[in-house]
């Protein structure tokens, strides 16, 4: 079949590609991008490993066809660290807070977890479970990846003015 | 997996789509979010040689109010329908219901529409559109409506004909200070229901005035339980009505023995379900 004109943003830069219809965006990304920080794990939009963000909302990228994503705006983990190359808070706590053991999950996590703080800056812990719940870590028993979650929100928190 | 090859096409008009899915035939399918037609083409169970992407309608989208009816764009995504103040406050149990759909990253793809045309006895929103007696409307040549308690013949297998595209869903609003309740058991966050009940009623002067029972994935289509719904109107809403109730429920029960249970075990699931909806819809009249 005809390859059709691919164009998107991703991590704020224009990209341009010529791509079956057919072709996975978590293909898309890693194979024709070479961005492989969103990982293929279940294949079966499961386990959010693929997750990446599409105009400002945490999706599945195996679940998703190339085509559907014309003209959208994408963000991948390798967008999620300061253009400097310094970690964001979110990475930062993650390590901080040993929230990864085999990392396979990891850029998932973090990608789901940036958007879920921009829509709920200050989250309960019951909130974070449910905000990351599809995402799955078969390492952590998720016990630091929350905490990490929380330790960026308050990071991340605007700082009040010290003292009256 | 990698699917087999299509032609994409992006419509932004219902019209368009329509007419795309007369020239097309058979060999055309619509896709929603995709969350259910996705994991089939990956797996070739289904393998389309044309797929209609109705994502650019911007028709298919929203929540309206409409005389006595909440109007739902069939392109309405499950996040949107949390977030719409309106639903939370008019029809509560959608929200209820959509929460418990999927995962985040799912319900910001999956849709409404998705979710009631595609004949997934496991899809959460059928049992409870048949508990709000919704009409969904059907777009082809000309358009039609079919009540949600009619929609569903098998698994897969619906109302719905090949050069139709559901577009509305069409729920009269309940009234004020009705109770309402969809409880699920699952497994885990992202699992269909071992099985899940829908339930809506009023209550005027302590008697039940009005009783609507939805079930979920206890069968191979949803099912309106119309016999329980029955025997909870005009009681108390007693121990014995409400075991009438749960015992005609469990009688059309027929859900198949999986991962999730044997079939005995998902039927009492199912009943236990219905129970607790009862009690919890009872709890929320106002």
């Amino acid at each position: 079949m005809a390859k059709m004109h691919v164009k998107m943003t991703v991590n704020g830069r224009e990209v341009e590609g010529l791509a079956e219809p057919r072709m996975l965006l978590i293909h898309f990304l890693r194979e024709e991008l070479d961005l492989t920080g969103p990982h293929i794990g279940c294949d079966t939009s499961h386990c959010g490993a693929c997750t990446v963000d599409l105009n400002g909302k945490s999706v599945k990228s195996c679940t998703m066809f190339v085509a559907q994503a014309n003209g959208a705006e994408v963000v991948t983990i390798e967008g999620i660290a300061r253009p400097d190359g310094s970690l964001h808070p979110l990475q930062e706590a993650f390590r901080q807070h040993h929230g990864l053991q085999c990392g396979f999950c990891t850029p998932g996590m973090i990608t789901r977890a940036w958007r879920f703080l921009q829509d709920n800056p200050a989250p309960s812990e019951e909130e974070i479970r449910f905000g990351i719940s599809g995402n799955l870590c078969r390492c952590t028993g998720y016990q630091n990846i929350v905490k990490a979650i929380d330790a960026a929100a308050v990071e991340m928190a605007p700082k009040k003015e010290a003292a009256e | 997996m990698i699917p087999a090859s299509f032609d994409y096409h992006r419509p932004t008009k219902i019209s368009e789509a329509v007419a795309l899915l007369g020239d097309l035939g058979a060999e055309a399918r619509v896709v929603a979010g995709g969350h259910s037609l996705i994991p089939m083409m990956k797996l070739r169970l289904a393998a389309p040689e044309h797929l209609i992407d109705l994502q650019d309608i911007a028709e298919l989208k929203g929540v309206r109010e409409e005389g006595n009816s909440i109007v739902i764009g069939a392109m309405t995504t499950e996040a949107e329908m949390i977030a719409s103040r309106f639903i939370a406050r008019n029809c509560p149990i959608l929200r209820e219901a959509v929460l418990q759909i999927a995962d985040p990253q799912v319900r910001n793809v999956g849709t409404v529409g998705g979710n009631v045309a595609n004949g997934d006895p496991g899809n959460d929103l059928p049992a409870v559109m048949q508990a709000l007696d919704a009409v969904y409307v059907l777009s082809g040549k000309a358009s039609r409506e079919v009540r949600a308690r009619d929609f569903y013949k098998a698994a897969y297998v619906t109302a719905l004909k090949e050069n139709e595209i559901l577009t509305q869903v069409r729920v009269p609003t309940p009234p004020k200070g009705h109770g309402y309740a969809y409880l699920k058991q699952k497994r885990k966050i992202g699992d269909y229901a071992t099985a899940a009940a829908a339930v809506v009623l009023t209550v005027s002067g302590g008697r039940c005035s009005y009783a609507a029972v939805g079930l979920t994935n206890v069968a191979d289509t949803p099912l309106y339980a119309a016999e329980a719904s029955a025997a909870l109107k005009d009681s108390s809403l007693d121990d014995a009505a409400v075991s009438a109730a749960v015992k005609a429920a469990e009688a059309i029960m027929q859900p198949a023995a999986d991962g999730r249970g044997s079939a005995e075990f998902r039927t009492k699931v199912g009943g236990a379900m219905l129970r607790r909806a009862i009690a919890m819809a009872r709890g929320r009249v106002a």
